[in-house]
């Protein structure tokens, strides 16, 4: 097996005396859909925030083409190749759809601290946007104000920007939520087209789609790694089954 | 965009009058416009980071002042100093003393910023106040304007106030036109972004910190130019052009005006100043329709008196379409 490009060594963190996430190691790969799964409170999110360095991790590691990237800022983590999209919309409201994944395809030049020229002046960045923007199902939508955009539209905002930074790793929190049937499934499509050349990391719900996409999936419960295996072993797997019956959250 | 070609031609309009201002005002005229354009200067540079970086801060004088006092200590006790060696020093100082300042307060945020600025501001300002450097609470007089001297030609003379407006004029304009500029750079779109969500900035990439601080170095420095110019002006420098009552006054000239639109802090300026002089000449209490005139612009107009504008052009968009 070739050496996973971000990889989690017993990574923990503790919000005071409660393990959100407590020695979960997972790997991703390029050209693999690695779906985490799990009931509410399970540590999904937490988990993605840490490998973002948008959360600072209590313990263990996080290891990038085998550097190790435990500790570093967020920015840092962005501009070494790892993309994320948030659960709870995150984008620049204020901003046209355009204007958002231009910021966000700026954050790749060497440095922004140019007083001068004007940001519609950088074509390549001006492009990467509208690239980003039409992946994500927005053409013809750029000109518009993200505030004044639908819930759904904002979605695929968030997930534009994300795919603008050009990353090598994508982490995707919960992209599907509050998406409308059609966009879902030109998400979905999406996610299958970018596995290709990226390493994805999804946390969702929607079982339907992680099933359809996923090549390998981890459970995860109060904060550990309940199963991971491919997606038949998970469906099979009596444990995870009574972890999900057990809470009441019946997803599978 | 309509309604941008309407503002180009109101300020096309402003410029000329200014310009031709000195040529029909009187003495006292054309010097309060020449205070009132620094004031612009030094709202516009506040309103880099209160408006556009969305860095609330209370202690921008201290920029103001200590180029002042670099224009008052640095000029020779019988002779002029060089114009265009002290107001680039002057400038410079202020942004030094803004990149000390800004690598500490920049380390908080929200109503913790505002109040380490004030703290920093205080700080200087008594320094000053009690110490014996450069003349304690009195401050320290500049019997000499500076020369604008350039190997034996002198372009115009600061003694004049003719002259002195039109330089301060053209800062003015130059001031206006850089921000322009800066604001649709690559930084302008950073540091908006940083207003808007700085944590959404830092998971993109940047590292906000240092655009933070590039912003308030920069505003420091325009601060720096008002100032001098301000020293200039006066012949005078005191402690109170550290203090926090200046900051105040400064600060609420951009939320008069309007922040987050360079026009803002000048119609602010313009608008504080002139209230003020009308009031004064009307009551000696004139603190107090002044503050009931803020209260009534903060009540009705929330986004300062440009709000005004941009509030019928919208309407008249929204018509038209």
């Amino acid at each position: 097996m070739p050496e996973a490009i971000l990889e989690t060594r017993e990574l923990t963190r503790y919000f005071g005396g409660l393990a959100a996430v407590r020695g979960v190691s997972v790997a991703c790969n390029v050209g693999e859909l690695h779906a985490v799964i799990g009931p509410n409170g399970a540590g999904k999110s937490t988990l993605i925030n840490l490998l973002s360095g948008d959360l600072p991790s209590s313990g263990g590691s996080v290891r990038l083409r085998g550097r190790d990237i435990t500790g570093l800022r967020a920015d840092r983590i962005s501009r070494l190749g790892v993309g994320r999209s948030y659960q709870k919309t995150n984008v620049f409201l204020p901003f046209t759809a355009f204007e958002n994944c231009r910021l966000a395809a700026q954050s790749r030049l060497p440095s922004s601290m140019r007083f001068f020229k004007p940001a519609a002046g950088y074509g390549a960045v001006s492009q990467a946007a509208e690239r980003a923007l039409v992946m994500a199902g927005l053409e013809g939508r750029e000109g518009a104000t993200v505030a004044a955009l639908s819930h759904g539209e904002q979605r695929q905002v968030e997930i534009a920007m994300t795919l603008a930074t050009n990353p090598v790793v994508l982490l995707l929190d919960e992209p599907l939520a509050g998406m409308g049937a059609e966009e879902s499934a030109r998400i979905v499509e999406l996610m299958q087209k970018l596995t290709k050349d990226h390493a994805i990391l999804l946390v969702e719900h929607d079982m339907d789609a992680v099933f359809a996409v996923a090549d390998r999936l981890t459970v995860m419960v109060n904060g550990q790694v309940l199963e991971s295996g491919p997606p038949a072993q998970i469906r099979s797997s009596r444990a995870v089954q009574e972890a999900y019956l057990g809470t009441g959250d019946v997803h599978v | 965009m309509r309604g941008g070609r309407v503002t180009a031609a109101a300020m096309i309009v402003c410029l000329l009058a200014l310009t031709v201002l000195p040529f029909i005002g009187d003495k006292f005229t054309v010097q309060f416009v020449t205070k009132m354009m620094i004031m612009a200067i030094f709202a516009m540079s506040l309103d880099l980071l209160v408006g556009y970086t969305g860095l609330v801060s209370l202690g921008h004088a201290a920029f103001f002042g200590i180029s002042g006092y670099i224009l008052a200590l640095s000029t020779p006790q019988y002779q002029a100093a060089n114009f265009w060696v002290s107001l680039p020093l002057a400038m410079a100082g202020a942004g030094v003393l803004a990149l000390v300042i800004g690598c500490l307060v920049l380390r908080v945020t929200g109503v913790y910023f505002i109040m380490v600025t004030l703290a920093f501001a205080q700080m200087l300002h008594y320094l000053f106040h009690d110490t014996g450097i450069a003349g304690g609470s009195d401050g320290m007089y500049i019997y000499l304007r500076p020369d604008a001297s350039i190997l034996g030609w002198r372009p115009f003379d600061l003694e004049k106030f003719g002259d002195f407006y039109f330089v301060v004029l053209a800062l003015f304009v130059a001031v206006f036109l850089f921000l322009r500029v800066v604001l649709r750079s690559l930084f302008g779109q950073v540091i908006s972004g940083v207003h808007v969500n700085e944590a959404r900035m830092r998971s993109l990439g940047f590292p906000t910190f240092r655009y933070k601080l590039a912003s308030f170095v920069l505003a420091g420095m325009l601060a720096g130019m008002a100032g001098y110019l301000s020293a200039v002006q006066f012949g005078v420098v005191n402690p109170d052009m550290l203090g926090w009552h200046l900051s105040g006054s400064v600060l609420m000239m951009v939320i008069l005006g309007g922040m987050g639109s360079l026009v803002g802090p000048i119609v602010g300026a313009f608008a504080m100043m002139l209230l003020e002089l009308g009031f004064q000449s009307l009551t000696k209490h004139w603190q107090l329709p002044m503050g009931l005139a803020i209260v009534l612009v903060a009540l009705l107009l929330p986004r300062g008196l440009v709000g005004l504008v941009s509030l019928r052009s919208r309407n008249k968009e929204a018509a038209d379409a």
